[in-house]
């Protein structure tokens, strides 16, 4: 498996890496990010967009005004930023709950729109408005812009965050969380610091967000705008977390691979189907109406996502099969 | 001051047009406890009918007859298939229900009647009328009028009806209801079918002001501020909020927007309802989003 991870580069053609495998490896990681915080902690978020944004523009900023800074330093740094923000967006939900939160996440996805595109400072002046790493891509000295290099960055912190999530959710802190996402008062009354985990989840949950978005800006879109950021980005995440599973890791993968290859799948069938006869704009709302009913038939019949029905499955197949 | 006024009065006039979508929201939020995130889509889908049926001929009452027929049939096949097995599901599960639901609403839509901007002519006259020497839109205030009889009929329904009478049954205690044999399911249908009719009028009288598309199902993020300060099980409140929001959005705009460089209305009624739960505040009568098991 590992091994095929890493020779992946090398089996796939450029197209399936540039199109296909990286933006997948970047919203897996943003979906882990999301469901750390939906998912562990129970706290909704449509604002996943607003944080990756803030990831992506701080990153800009870091690469252009403190050059000294190595890329990977100026991820972590961006992602700390990302996770600040998240942290100060996240304290109304120490106060209130559940809808009264939505309210404040979505605050942060319509100031970051109007702040990343109103103050140029932002986007350093461009006329275009649009983000670019203008010295490219690299990692101590190593170029990453071609795609292989590209594949490695992101295959790198994906795998690194995602290791350190599955510790962080065994540890006391993912068991707080959990604790607060099953029942809050409980949590308070058996001395789980409530106030303190949910800024927590917050905070984490940006950091990996914002990371996320620094890869999709430039690892994978090589120049981004406050658009490759909106609130059908931050639909998208939770689309992905709840196709997944909520409250599992390995969901986010399964709900990245799905998002990603549905509209080549149906791309190819109406292709296929229909010998290319069909208006784009209705293929894109064919494929709306398509996500918003598997959306509804995950809640319904398998909340727990893709993530559980590969379980059953695996369990059925061992009974079948046993080894 | 005749400025401040005129602003004011402006701001307070759109401010019913966001009180009608946040109606939408409270009624299904007292019958249902759900917080329908698809009235956005519904307010398009019913503009969409209409402004279709239209230009295809269809005189204005038989589309409005159509368009109401649809919601109906819209409301009862949510409610069978998305509600029902949903019962006793966590108001986040069916919140993210509600979510898809626009999606689909949405996708089927727009996929059937196209995603080009339509404009819809209602025949009110958007001519500016003085009152003293303040300015004021006519069209706002006709759409002000709308409003406030449609809360008169919705205040009628609610009080003076069994229908009426059965659902603020439901809305108080929903297990006391079931126990007095309501059928609480043909009452989730009612509700949703209501709620979207208060969308057909809201997404006309948007409809008109802005053009028929996509951004018009983004009118019930507009709302949501006004909810946080009205609370959401309340249609006084939603009222008031709205006119809050519409005011303070156009003083906002006029006073403060320059500073920052104007284009802030987007954010700032976001960002005021966050200062208030920021505060601590949900809302006169809102209520119930704080504490308890």
């Amino acid at each position: 498996m590992a091994a095929a991870v890493l020779a992946a580069p090398f089996l796939a053609s450029e197209y399936w890496i540039n199109a296909i495998i990286v933006p997948f490896l970047i919203l897996s990681l943003a979906g882990l990010g999301l469901n750390l915080l939906t998912g562990y902690a129970g706290q909704l978020s449509l604002g996943a967009g607003a944080f990756m944004m803030v990831g992506a523009y701080a990153t800009f900023a870091l690469q252009l005004r403190v050059p000294d800074l190595p890329l990977p330093l100026a991820l972590i740094v961006a992602g700390l930023i990302a996770g600040a923000v998240g942290m100060v967006f996240g304290l109304p939900s120490t106060r209130i709950k559940g809808f009264y939160l939505i309210v404040s996440t979505l605050a942060a996805q319509f100031f970051f729109e109007w702040l990343f595109l109103k103050f140029p400072w932002f986007y350093n002046g461009n006329s275009s408005a649009t983000i670019a790493l203008s010295r490219g891509l690299s990692v101590f000295g190593l170029d990453a812009n071609g795609p292989h290099g590209r594949y490695y960055l992101t295959l790198g912190a994906v795998a690194l965050i995602t290791l350190l999530s599955f510790n962080l959710i065994r540890s006391q802190t993912g068991r707080n969380w959990m604790a607060i996402r099953d029942m809050d008062t409980a949590a308070a009354v058996i001395g789980v610091p409530v106030l303190h985990a949910k800024l927590q989840a917050f905070a984490v949950s940006s950091f990996i967000l914002g990371i996320a978005g620094a890869l999709w800006a430039f690892a994978y879109l090589g120049s981004a705008s406050v658009q490759s950021f909106g609130l059908h980005r931050s639909y998208q995440i939770l689309f992905i977390i709840i196709i997944g599973g909520l409250g599992t890791i390995r969901g986010a993968f399964f709900g990245a691979a799905f998002v990603s290859l549905l509209p080549l799948v149906l791309d190819w069938l109406f292709q296929y189907l229909l010998s290319g006869q069909v208006d784009a704009g209705l293929l894109q709302n064919v494929q709306k109406a398509i996500f918003g009913i598997l959306i509804i038939w995950f809640l319904i019949r398998e909340p727990e996502g893709l993530s559980r029905l590969l379980a059953i499955r695996r369990t059925a197949s061992r009974r079948l099969f046993p080894s | 001051m005749s400025m401040f006024l005129e602003t004011l009065i402006g701001g307070l006039l759109s401010g019913t047009m966001y009180s009608l979508v946040a109606i939408g929201f409270v009624l299904i939020y007292k019958a249902s406890g759900v917080f329908n995130y698809a009235q956005g889509s519904l307010l398009l889908f019913a503009a969409l009918t209409f402004v279709t049926l239209t230009e295809n001929g269809v005189p204005a009452y038989a589309a409005i007859a159509i368009t109401v027929a649809l919601l109906i049939a819209t409301a009862i096949a949510i409610e069978k298939l998305l509600l029902r097995p949903l019962t006793n599901r966590s108001p986040m599960t069916l919140f993210m229900a509600t979510l898809g639901l626009s999606y689909v609403v949405e996708g089927v839509a727009q996929g059937i009647m196209g995603s080009q901007v339509r404009a819809l002519n209602l025949g009110i006259e958007d001519l500016p009328i003085f009152v003293g020497d303040i300015l004021i839109s006519q069209f706002d205030l006709v759409a002000a009028g709308v409003a406030l009889a449609l809360v008169v009929v919705l205040s009628l329904l609610f009080n003076r009806t069994r229908i009426g009478i059965q659902l603020r049954g439901v809305a108080d205690d929903t297990r006391a209801a079931l126990s007095l044999g309501i059928d609480i399911n043909r009452i989730w249908q009612i509700v949703w079918a209501v709620a979207g009719l208060v969308g057909l009028v809201a997404g006309l009288l948007w409809g008109a002001r802005q053009g028929v598309q996509f951004s018009l199902s983004l009118v019930v993020l507009k709302a949501l501020p006004v909810l946080i300060i009205g609370g959401f099980t309340s249609i006084p409140g939603a009222i008031v909020g709205g006119l809050i929001v519409g005011a303070g959005e156009s003083l906002a705009e006029t006073y403060i927007g320059p500073f920052l460089g104007g284009g802030i209305t987007p954010w700032l009624v976001d960002a005021a309802g966050f200062a208030l739960l920021f505060v601590g505040r949900g809302g006169p009568a809102g209520g119930g989003s704080r504490g308890g098991v």
